[in-house]
């Protein structure tokens, strides 16, 4: 399952390529739905292999290379063209999920860029072939879940693969070492990295401050279930006792930096820390390569840094989402470097600087304008009413010679029940995996209206779906779930999809939809339009 | 209570150290019941306990009992089981692995070969996994799981009628019933395997896979094989599916030409697309005269059914064949008859004459290429089964009176392969001046006064319920049919079917073939009616397997029940000839892959396209690839490395070699050229068609 670590592409003799078609991913793991039910749905009303494509890709590579190697976005082309074509020129309504997301926001810029580096479909191609996104949990602007992956491969739920197939990556199957070896194999994956949170500070909050500020209740968790369907009331319930919490600091070493106003905090400069390695890397390398050689059998970028460098990781105390990149940069310079080359995670000032042609923006909501064509709708449609992780307090472990020397620091918890802090981990609103803010605000603000980053005013429209857990144990895993992967069981959003399929405008399912405070914590983000 | 507990404590005790007793206790427990009942109003078992303990000690030695020899065996199997099984999933994996051959693919790897030209792989008939989208209330739960094909057949066993039902077209139309819609499994993995380790295309792929080839460059074109070839492209977009697949593989390969690889009926699939991509919309694809010459750098045909197979005639006749029919042969044990209960043919045949694309499988040609009344162009074939040697009498004795007689006589039936079916023995090998001449204007309908009992003979209805006892027999009075006059007789007697398939398959041979009517789509399955487009780079292959007795022709019966109870005619199993004889069980075999004979796979490439002729206008190469079969030696082999069987010769690594040299890019001259076992030359030049 792992990738080469320099190109990110098959290491030599091993290729694993994504199984195609339907099959592929309508059932993750045995009796563990995917797409399964909304396809049921849709074959009711007369979808079938004709006039239902699933894009499989290898979801392990960065964007632009799964065209490289498998010729993906090609493929995709083709078949939409196709599908296009033998349906009487009805346009194609596209449905990613999660990562998909922004691998169709890369799709829909390749098809139109002229090749060699895009599909050369031209101008007008979107505009023709498409008549709806409708994005299903998307992380436009990153999730922090995967910055506790690359940093240190755990979050609460110890990965982003893990909450995605519960059970598949216990530590039994691999052994001890489990968490140096998934550590590995989840840095070979690019695509990991497009999800790390983009934006910067503009978007996630600086240091004492957050678009969020104290509005998610995370004590809500335990009233809400299927007999209340009354969602006002929950957001007012224990406001009193909330803290303000600093979301804004994506990783903090120790629960009091995390809570502290930040001009009490001390921080050893992340540069200075550079310097000094720099001084004494050679002796620290070698001794370090020499130990890793007869110590550790499996290689991971943390056995390059000195004792040095950890220590200057952890007196920079408090990360945020701009300074989180610098922190990557610095612990996992090769992973960056490999990264850099796929992804982009700023905000850009000018839209038409030439330099935004380039693939690596593609994906970035934030530096890419959406194509022109004005009939196309475009919906976020995400779960909300689960706590969502948005922000870590870390500690370095003891134990330094082949583990991972940082660590969440599973001990901070909040003050009280309602606190967001849980064993080490800031929640907030969300759909268990990506934050409302990442999901919404595209559509609550980036691209509504007539905007820089929608020059062709695409409309745009939110449709969130309040998270209830399942009633009984007959509903298995529930028809109004909200969580992440589940929520493509949910009846309300398979109702929007079909009746959107069958020929519905955003318009006519009722526009925005809204239970979570996205639009006032849009306000709050100072994003030039 | 208190002291129940106490007893009970104690009885644990007991129990751990005796165990052996457990058997005679529960024997016991019943008379002490009656014994202690005020015991028993605590609790049933509390009471079963005391008395266990109190009367244990008193009978220490027992008898062994017969029961107690079962339960024991019963747990040592149970725990040897669990252990055994609890070691495999313990022991890593690579020691669990069974030490397979070889195939080619490493080797080739080795000299140097990488992957080149995209492959496409059109999967046969009944091979192609099928899955359901809609169905009836009797269906529910199977969404999108595999009723056919792919590994998996435990539905059939478990609803066999109502799985039957989905599998079935609407008979008048040929199209999906109401409500019911079943469709192609896509992907490689819709044919990979046909059965649990029945590989059809696995191996193939496998070895392609390891010189490089993947999802990128390797297509499988799995289509709905139930349906005529233009019904695919009109209900599912099947052959303009393909045609964008071939026309992107082809360009995100660096411009290189595409090699497909169709098997049994993919062949003239394959071959129907080919003319669809170049005929102008509506009827076809529109991709223009240049289209194959562009696109297409080989074709290489495994086990082409060109010509058609006999075995589809005894199948819709009958619907049986020399192991029951086509069906059965592709899937050994699943149509048994305890199955489908007493109906099972009927059921089966009336499936099976649903399915357009089995009379794409009809004979083509007619007395031309598969012979008269008393010559074919297989004469002379020696059937060896019994591999002994024979004296070659050629004497063609009147042996019809006497054969009952004089059973011991040194008699060689002479086959007449052109007869494709006769009634009777002696209709078979007459000559034909003695028989009495089919004349297809017999074929009239005399009665209908029996039509009202239709619906008295079961839900299994057939055509043939609607014909009345007189006109079966003048069928059979009829003696002998060729494959031209074969035709009529299906007309006659499935005239529904035949009118429904013959919109979309013609079996003729042209006269003419710039006849503006060859335009239609109904010829282009036909090789003796259709032009190959203009691309004289392109090669063509034929690679089948020779050296298994394969059906031929048919001798038939009527069959002794009432017309309500089966199908009135099948195959007279009683008629066996000589030792040496082609003829056993009721049919005649002649060389070929135990499904298609030789002259169908051969023919063409042997004769019809060989140069510059008229089916083959800008002398397309062709090239003839026959492997000879050779049942696998040890059982580590599996199903064969050498086999020439129809479906195992998809195995065969000479022919997987073959194909992946041509995909690296080599070309037929640099394979070898022509490789040939049988007498496809001797038999061809037999064949009077005028090229």
């Amino acid at each position: 399952m792992s990738l080469d670590n320099e190109t990110g592409l098959d290491p030599p003799g091993i290729r694993v390529r994504p199984v195609s078609g339907l099959v592929a991913a309508d059932y993750f793991a045995a009796g563990y739905f995917v797409w399964a039910v909304l396809i049921a749905n849709l074959a009711q009303i007369g979808y079938e292999e004709k006039t239902m494509y699933m894009a499989a890709y290898d979801w392990r590579l960065s964007f632009q290379n799964t065209e490289v190697r498998d010729q993906t976005l090609s493929r995709i082309k083709s078949n939409i063209e196709l599908m296009v074509a033998t349906n009487g020129g009805k346009k194609v309504v596209v449905i990613p999920h999660s990562m998909g997301v922004l691998y169709f926001l890369h799709f829909m810029k390749w098809v139109e860029a002229p090749p060699p580096m895009g599909g050369g479909g031209g101008s007008e191609w979107c505009a023709k072939h498409i008549k709806a996104v409708m994005n299903i949990g998307g992380p436009f602007l990153g999730v922090p879940k995967s910055v506790s992956g690359l940093f240190s491969v755990e979050a609460r739920d110890i990965a982003i693969a893990r909450t995605f197939a519960p059970g598949f990556l216990d530590k039994d199957v691999f052994g001890l070492q489990t968490f140096q070896h998934l550590m590995r194999m989840t840095r070979t994956w690019d695509s990991t990295m497009s999800m790390i949170p983009k934006g910067g500070e503009t978007i996630w909050g600086g240091l004492d401050w957050s678009p969020e500020g104290l509005s998610f209740n995370c004590g809500a968790k335990t009233l809400r279930n299927n007999s209340i369907n009354n969602t006002d009331q929950i957001p007012n319930i224990n406001l009193a006792n909330m803290k303000n919490v600093n979301y804004g600091r994506i990783i903090s070493f120790g629960k009091d930096v995390a809570e502290a106003h930040s001009s009490k905090i001390e921080r050893v400069d992340l540069l200075h820390g550079v310097y000094m390695i720099i001084v004494d890397q050679q002796d620290s390398m070698k001794a370090d390569m020499l130990a890793n050689l007869t110590n550790c059998d499996i290689w991971i970028e943390y056995h390059d840094i000195g004792d040095h460098r950890i220590k200057a990781v952890a007196d920079y105390k408090v990360y945020t989402a701009g300074s989180i990149l610098d922190l990557l940069h610095f612990v996992s310079p090769k992973l960056m470097a490999r990264g850099g080359a796929h992804f982009s995670y700023g905000i850009a000032d000018n839209l038409d600087d030439p330099k935004y042609q380039h693939y690596k923006y593609w994906s970035n909501p934030l530096e890419m304008k959406l194509p022109d064509a004005p009939d196309m709708e475009i919906y976020s449609m995400y779960g909300v009413g689960i706590p969502t992780e948005r922000a870590y307090v870390y500690k370095v472990t003891t134990a330094t010679d082949c583990s991972i020397p940082f660590q969440i620091d599973t001990s901070a918890e909040g003050g009280s029940e309602d606190s967001c802090l849980k064993g080490g981990v800031f929640s907030a609103d969300g759909d268990e995996t990506v934050p409302v803010l990442s999901a919404g605000l595209m559509a609550a603000k980036g691209w509504r209206g007539k905007t820089r980053f929608n020059p062709s005013g695409i409309p745009t429209y939110i449709r969130e779906y309040s998270h209830a857990p399942p009633a009984n144990l007959l509903e298995g895993r529930g028809t109004q779930s909200g969580a992440h992967v589940d929520i493509m069981g949910n009846f309300a959003l398979i109702e929007d999809v079909i009746r959107v399929a069958a020929g519905a405008t955003g318009k006519e399912l009722g526009g925005d939809h809204v239970y979570s405070d996205i639009f006032k914590w849009a306000e709050r983000i100072n994003l030039q339009l | 209570m208190a002291s129940v507990l106490r007893f009970r404590k104690l009885c644990y005790v007991e129990s751990a150290v005796k165990c052996t007793s457990v058997g005679y206790e529960s024997f016991e427990i019943d008379e002490k019941l009656d014994e202690k009942e005020e015991d028993v109003l605590s609790a049933n078992n509390f009471a079963l306990e005391i008395n266990k303990k109190r009367k244990q000690p008193k009978r220490q030695p027992k008898e062994w009992r017969c029961l107690d020899s079962c339960c024991w065996i019963i747990g040592y199997l149970c725990t040897t089981w669990w252990l055994l099984l609890f070691c495999y999933h313990c022991l890593p994996v690579t020691l669990l692995r069974v030490p397979e051959l070889p195939g080619p693919g490493v080797r080739l790897k080795r000299e140097g070969l990488t992957a080149l030209h995209p492959v496409v792989l059109v999967p046969g008939i009944v091979t192609g996994g099928l899955e359901l989208w809609e169905g009836r209330p009797c269906a529910d739960g199977l969404f999108r799981k595999r009723l056919w094909g792919g590994g998996s057949f435990t539905q059939i066993f478990k609803r066999p009628l109502c799985l039957l039902e989905h599998l079935s077209l609407h008979y008048e139309t040929g199209l999906d019933p109401q409500g019911i819609r079943v469709r192609a499994v896509p992907g490689l993995v819709g044919a990979d395997y046909f059965a649990p380790g029945y590989f059809v295309w696995a191996v193939l792929i496998e070895n392609l896979a390891k010189i490089g080839y993947e999802g990128k460059n390797l297509h499988m074109a799995a289509y709905d094989w139930r349906l005529s070839f233009q019904n695919t492209e009109i209900r599912d977009h099947a052959l303009t599916r393909l045609k964008s697949k071939i026309e992107l593989m082809y360009i995100s390969n660096g411009y290189k030409k595409v090699v497909a690889v169709p098997h049994s009926m993919g062949v003239i699939y394959f071959l129907h697309f080919l003319k669809w991509v170049e005929t102008p919309p509506p009827m076809g694809g529109g991709g223009g005269p240049g289209w194959c010459a562009k696109h297409i750098k080989a074709v290489m045909n495994i086990g082409p059914a060109f010509l058609g197979v006999p075995k589809a005639v005894s199948n819709l006749f009958s619907a049986e064949g020399k192991d029951v029919s086509y069906i059965r042969a592709m899937a050994p044990g699943v149509f048994d008859s305890e199955i489908f209960g007493l109906q099972t043919f009927e059921r089966v045949m009336r499936m099976a004459r649903t399915w357009d694309s089995i009379v794409s499988l009809l004979p083509k040609g007619g007395e031309v290429i598969w012979g008269n009344m008393d010559r074919s162009p297989e004469e002379g074939h020696v059937c060896d089964f019994s591999k002994k040697s024979h004296s070659k009498t050629s004497l063609t004795t009147n042996n019809v009176n006497n054969s009952d007689v004089n059973r011991g006589f040194l008699v060689k039936d002479l086959a007449n392969y052109g007869r494709i079916i006769s009634f009777g023995k002696p209709a078979s090998v007459l000559h034909s001046s003695k028989l009495p001449t089919a004349d297809s204007k017999e074929f009239s309908r005399t009665s209908t006064s029996e039509n009202f009992n239709n619906f008295s003979c079961g839900e299994a209805w057939t055509e043939y319920d609607e014909m009345s006892r007189q006109s079966i027999q003048n069928v059979a009075a009829d003696k002998a049919y060729t494959t031209t006059t074969l035709l009529d007789l299906l007309r006659f007697v499935a005239p529904k079917m035949m009118r429904r398939a013959e919109a979309h398959f013609s079996h003729g041979i042209a006269e003419n073939l710039d006849d503006p009517k060859y335009n239609h789509y109904k010829y282009w399955s036909n090789p003796l009616e259709t032009k190959l487009s203009d691309a004289p780079d392109m090669e063509i292959y034929c690679m089948y397997g020779v050296g298994i007795p394969t059906e031929r022709s048919y001798v038939y019966k009527l069959s002794p029940n009432s017309r309500c109870k089966s199908i009135p005619y099948q195959i007279d199993n009683s008629v066996h000839g000589e030792d040496g004889s082609c003829l056993k069980g009721g049919v005649y075999f002649a060389d070929g892959d135990e499904s298609v004979p030789v002259l169908s796979a051969g023919f063409m490439c042997a004769k019809g396209w060989r140069g510059r002729t008229r089916f083959n206008p800008s002398g397309i190469a062709t090239y003839i690839r026959e492997y000879r079969h050779k049942p696998p030696t040890s059982l580590m082999e599996g199903r064969g490395i050498e086999s020439g069987s129809h479906v195992d010769i998809m195995g065969n690594f000479a022919l997987i070699e073959d194909i992946m040299r041509v995909a690296a890019g080599a070309t037929g001259d640099e394979i070898g050229g022509d490789q040939i076992h049988s007498d496809i030359i001797k038999m061809s030049e037999r064949i009077n068609l005028g090229l």
